[in-house]
């Protein structure tokens, strides 16, 4: 794969993105170690509110690692990680889905000894009082977790699952949902059909931040984009201008560089 | 052995399985939401009994109690080893527990830390208390209540066994139902995700052996009644109900249940047919013949549902 991009080129990181109002999402040279391994070497971002943002890059690039940064599950050693404008950052994710995050796990980790229904309330644990219509909503925007309620969540297929990760995340009535890797293992209909409802999603209020390596799905459903090479930001831009960016198809879109 | 004397002995069975099934709930439930194997929790057993003699010394139960009198001094043991295995079990996860999980400490020091907060605790309670059996005092005269099959009940089989259902029943609903059991059972399932769903994993950890404690800690007083407590009086039952624990599929409610009433019966027949010196004997056999054929143990494929 190439990694000949040209750095001086670039716009620096999120500064299309931050100016006008305060983003729902900043993040600010993030730097995260696991032990002595630097993941991201300065990392910043920016989310607004409404917006589609993807994070692409290869395997190992950070992006799993800025998700985790962002919901809490890592603590960087040094940057600041800011919601709504507040510093979040060492708060730990349990206390910080109270802020509206919801995050999808890579790999979907659903609760697969638990049915379908019981995954659901999981996601509204957080809330005292689980509000009726999350759930009818989550069974609107997916109705095979309707048919299913009381299957067990193991027995049920990849693309199902990654659906009830998603429908699980959207019980706790997050502002902002980080999706992580939502197509893997995927069969290309299935992707389709959860990029569409990630779309419906977004149009329905919620602000989206998705890792992915399907890099032009996920430029066709984003606003902006980010791209991370070994920890750290190479290119961001406009989605539709990554998009037909030959340094990105050549990379990411499997394309030759003419 | 007549079939007469076969109901005697599976009543004497079911009623000392149903102390172990409430002991190994203790155990399941904490492996359930940390891997950890809590041998310390045959202390918090022992804990209940002298919570039980401690309250009816210092109440001084009347020498020939009425009804009512005797009642009120069954639920005051009850509650009394509820709230002392309660506490030590707080305070061991408190104290012995967290800091280990704080530092990402391996398995094998959770264990050792385990053994050694046991021999701690045991020792504290022959310090504190004496080296020697301590006798319950008398809460009621133990007669018979009723007769099935020829077989007599006693007063004392009857609280353990009453005792122990509403435990399990309580037990069942907690895990099944309400919020905390939600919580233990997305933890026990993958601690990383619940924290994400907004599960607090050292406040669900901490209530895990809490609710355990008091199991225990009940357990411990109905074990004593009409009997003794002594400061070693944890480790036979306690290493039995873990057995059970595991022979049920450890981190399965359900099993633990039925791992503690199938030993306690094994026990009791082994005691009948050949004597008491064989009593532990035949109960580990059936562990080790049915740990080979299922090695996660009866209903072990549902660790982590709890249930």
């Amino acid at each position: 794969m190439s990694t000949n991009l040209d750095k001086d080129a670039l716009p620096q990181p999120g500064d299309a993105a931050t100016d006008g109002p305060t983003p729902l999402l900043e993040l600010r040279d993030l730097h995260v170690y696991y032990g002595a391994i630097e993941a991201l070497k300065g990392v910043s971002l920016t989310v607004p509110h409404g917006q589609v943002v993807a994070l692409l890059g290869a395997n190992g690039a950070g992006k799993s690692t800025t998700l985790k940064a962002a919901s809490g599950m890592l603590r960087p050693r040094t940057g600041d990680v800011l919601l709504r404008g507040e510093r979040v950052d060492g708060i730990k994710s349990h206390e910080l889905v109270r802020f509206g995050i919801g995050h999808v796990p890579e790999g979907r980790r659903v609760f697969a000894r638990m049915t379908i229904l019981e995954n659901l309330k999981m996601g509204a644990y957080r809330l005292r009082r689980p509000d009726p219509t999350d759930l009818e909503r989550v069974f609107t925007l997916f109705p095979v977790l309707a048919e299913r309620r009381k299957q067990i969540a193991g027995t049920l297929s990849g693309g199902e699952q990654q659906m009830l990760a998603i429908g699980r995340a959207l019980m706790g009535k997050p502002d902002l949902l980080l999706l992580d890797e939502p197509s893997m293992g995927l069969a290309p209909l299935i992707v389709q059909q959860i990029f569409e409802i990630l779309r419906e999603i977004n149009e329905q209020g919620t602000t989206l931040l998705l890792v992915e390596q399907n890099a032009s799905q996920a430029l066709r459903l984003a606003d902006y984009g980010y791209v991370l090479e070994t920890g750290a930001v190479v290119m961001s831009d406009q989605a539709d201008a990554l998009l037909s960016d030959p340094r990105v198809r050549a990379a990411y879109l499997g394309e030759a560089v003419e | 052995m007549s079939l007469s004397d076969s109901w005697d002995v599976l009543v004497l069975g079911l009623v000392l399985g149903s102390l172990y099934a409430v002991i190994a709930i203790g155990y399941t439930l904490v492996y359930g939401v940390l891997q950890l194997l809590n041998f310390a929790h045959s202390e918090v057993f022992m804990a209940g009994g002298f919570g039980g003699v401690i309250a009816l010394t210092i109440v001084e139960p009347a020498v020939d109690p009425s009804g009512m009198q005797s009642a009120v001094y069954v639920l005051l043991g009850i509650c009394a080893g509820a709230i002392l295995g309660g506490t030590i079990a707080f305070g061991l996860e408190k104290a012995a527990y967290r800091p280990l999980r704080r530092r990402n400490a391996p398995r094998l020091v959770f264990l050792i830390t385990a053994i050694g907060a046991s021999f701690f605790l045991y020792n504290l309670a022959g310090k504190l208390f004496g080296r020697y059996p301590i006798a319950m005092p008398t809460m009621y005269e133990n007669k018979t209540v009723f007769t099935v099959f020829g077989t007599r009940v006693s007063i004392t089989q009857l609280i353990i066994v009453g005792a122990a259902l509403v435990m399990l029943a309580a037990v069942d609903v907690i895990v099944n139902r309400t919020k905390l059991g939600s919580g233990i059972r997305a933890v026990a399932q993958d601690p990383e995700v619940a924290s994400l769903m907004g599960v607090d994993i050292d406040k669900v950890v901490s209530r895990t052996f809490v609710l355990g404690g008091l199991l225990g800690g009940v357990a411990g007083f109905l074990f004593g009644t009409n009997l003794q407590v002594e400061y070693t009086m944890g480790f036979l039952p306690g290493i039995t109900a873990f057995a059970a624990a595991v022979l049920g599929g450890i981190g399965n409610v359900r099993g633990a249940v039925l791992g503690g009433l199938l030993l306690g019966v094994v026990e009791a027949f082994t005691v009948e047919i050949w004597s008491d010196a064989w009593r532990y004997v035949g109960a580990f056999a059936v562990l080790v013949l049915v740990l080979m054929f299922r090695p996660t143990g009866l209903l072990g494929e549902r660790v982590g549902r709890a249930a």
